[in-house]
């Protein structure tokens, strides 16, 4: 079972809310998902009303919990702001800390999130940062109190699955905290080879969101998560990626 | 290179006109096969040659703008404050030659205003003004965003272009966005076009969107007024600013809007037409250039259109708009900008949107993520 702070987790799947046409059928994507962890974005939580439209009346399950995220803020006082009213409004004090001051790609400041994660794990939060897959960062938040890293695989929204490969495995051989693979998963294929690598998790959001089936997509996304987790464990087999020499190079030894 | 202004000068309208019109279907079809398209590639797709090719635009406009933006629409409504205006424009209801009544919502109106607006559900709320220094300046607008602020998750600003220290001293007070216009980038014509009033600047128009950028602003709306001149033409030049403006100012968010001219009392004819099917070559190619750009529509289209291009690549839509200060609620006969041509109200517009199988967002912005 997955751990993260003191939470444990039997879906290693985590899901976004955004870009669903409706929220009801986020509501049965998200179910059908088996997800226990589910980011919503600050900005688009009404606050104020108690409209039961609003996002978060589909997301009351006892097996969902929320992560709010800091989408949005641009530097590291503007997150630790809204995690604080994330906690005050959400109840929790966990927080996807994401921090892009660029809106075009939403590529993530790594100086800014440091600082963040640094103040918010003073203040007892368990920060997830959204970071880009940079083994050493990933290093130096562990040192500031990080209760995971997401490093992403691809740009954001872009479903180009693991561009990031080599610096993904460098990243998850040598934390001491869960790696969650966020950002840029555009199929069940690279959760599963996300998991294969052992990634702790992954995060999707779009590529179920945008699907042809939504609900249909969370289930595939489940099962390659199932599997590639399984596969993980059971230890794939190196692939050979050289013939046999017929004359080989050190048989003049048996000479 | 220190503003916009420096890139302008070293492009000549006649002859950018002419290379627009001299694209073939061959530049179209690199266009649409390129991985990331450029100005040129820009230019063949609002093209003449680019015509054919309308049902392609539409299928890949449609598939770039659900990859970054999803199934999801944001509404929002103007609220016009004022409509008090000391510039003479040839095309607009307010212009100073108008000679009508004039009125500027007071803190009273304006708060009955927003409660009309808050009945429609609105969240995301665009402020509207002319351009009249004496009454409607720096002071009047950090007194309304001090009173509208706790009402709204978001707020747009469309008024008058302002220095720097202005835009400065009004992002505290929860100023998001702020749109400006440069109606025309043909500089002789936009003179013909705004012949009295500090709007009769072309280059300090020209060189707002710099100041935003240098102010920090989060959002920036570009866009020209369709029908006063060849708006292939315009819409390059709108493309040409847009992309010098991500590259310098990459902190910040941008939006395109594609306004065609609209009767008004006494008013001018379009110049030049433009059909529904180019508005839709138009708004196709701005997102096949520009994946990540916000595409925004006013009630100035027709119900048909405005059905139909929501699931075309726009990401933003207007509803229920008045286009007149106090129109909501305090005073609904006042003199207006222009006619509206979808009077459906925000709650139809919003199932019109879901049968489409999008979801209206009412709210995708809180004031207190940005201190």
């Amino acid at each position: 079972m997955l751990k993260i702070a003191d939470k444990t987790f039997n879906s290693r799947l985590f899901t976004g809310t955004g870009k669903f046409s409706s929220s009801v059928l986020m509501e049965e994507a998200l179910l059908a998902s088996g997800s226990e962890l589910v980011t919503v974005a600050l900005k688009r939580v009404d606050f104020k009303s108690n409209d039961q439209d609003d996002l978060l009346t589909h997301l009351k399950y006892p097996h969902i919990n929320l992560l709010p995220n800091t989408s949005g803020v641009r530097n590291a006082k503007e997150a630790v702001f809204a995690a604080q009213l994330a906690r005050e409004a959400l109840e929790t004090n966990w927080i996807k800390l994401e921090i892009h001051p660029d809106p075009k790609y939403l590529m993530p400041d790594p100086i800014e999130t440091l600082k963040a994660t640094e103040g918010l794990a003073k203040m007892g939060f368990i920060v997830l940062p959204y970071i880009h897959a940079d083994p050493v960062l990933c290093k130096r938040l562990e040192d500031a109190g990080t209760s995971a890293v997401m490093p992403l695989g691809s740009p954001i929204g872009s479903n180009k699955g693991l561009k990031t490969i080599d610096f993904l495995e460098i990243i998850i051989s040598q934390s001491n905290v869960p790696v969650i693979v966020d950002a840029g998963i555009g199929s069940p294929s690279d959760a599963a080879w996300a998991m294969e690598i052992g990634a702790n998790a992954v995060l999707v959001n779009t590529a179920i969101a945008v699907a042809g089936n939504p609900v249909q997509m969370a289930k595939a996304f489940k099962m390659a998560v199932e599997a590639g987790r399984m596969a993980y464990e059971a230890k794939l087999a190196l692939p050979v990626m050289h013939a046999v020499a017929s004359s080989p190079l050190t048989s003049f030894l048996d000479e | 290179m220190n503003n916009f202004t420096d890139i302008f000068k070293s492009f000549d309208w006649n002859e950018t006109k002419a290379s627009i019109y001299a694209k073939t279907s061959q530049d179209v079809e690199m266009a649409l096969s390129a991985k990331k398209r450029s100005l040129e590639d820009f230019k063949a797709l609002i093209s003449p040659a680019a015509a054919p090719y309308l049902e392609q635009m539409a299928l890949i406009s449609q598939q770039l703008t659900l990859k970054r933006f999803g199934k999801v629409i944001q509404m929002y409504v103007p609220l016009y404050l004022s409509n008090e205006c000391n510039n003479i424009c040839t095309y607009c209801g307010f212009s100073f030659d108008n000679k009508v009544k004039r009125k500027t919502l007071s803190p009273i109106e304006i708060m009955q205003e927003v409660a009309a607006i808050k009945d429609m559900g609105y969240e995301h709320i665009l402020l509207v003004t002319g351009e009249a220094n004496q009454t409607v300046h720096v002071d009047y607008f950090k007194k309304v965003l001090d009173l509208i602020r706790p009402h709204f998750a978001h707020i747009s600003m469309e008024v008058q272009p302002l220095d720097l220290e202005d835009y400065q001293q009004l992002t505290p007070y929860g100023l998001n966005t702020v749109l400006v216009y440069q109606e025309t980038y043909h500089q002789e014509d936009y003179k013909k076009h705004h012949p009295k009033g500090k709007k009769s600047n072309f280059e300090y128009r020209l060189e707002t969107p710099d100041r935003l950028g240098q102010a920090g602003i989060h959002k920036m709306g570009l866009g020209v007024l369709i029908g006063l001149e060849d708006w292939r033409t315009d819409s390059f030049f709108t493309a040409l600013h847009l992309n010098y403006l991500e590259k310098k100012y990459w902190q910040s968010k941008y939006s395109l809007s594609f306004p065609r001219l609209r009767p008004f009392s006494g008013g001018l004819e379009p110049k030049v037409e433009m059909n529904d099917r180019e508005l839709v070559q138009l708004i196709c190619a701005y997102r096949i250039f520009n994946e990540e750009v916000e595409l925004s529509i006013s009630t100035r289209e027709s119900p048909n259109f405005r059905n139909n291009i929501i699931r075309l690549g726009i990401t933003a839509i207007s509803a229920g708009s008045k286009t007149n200060p106090g129109g909501y609620a305090v005073e609904p006969e006042s003199l207006e900008q222009f006619e509206i041509s979808d009077e459906r109200s925000p709650q139809q517009i919003a199932r019109m949107i879901n049968a489409q199988g999008y979801e209206p967002v009412w709210k995708d912005w809180d004031n207190s993520l940005a201190l």
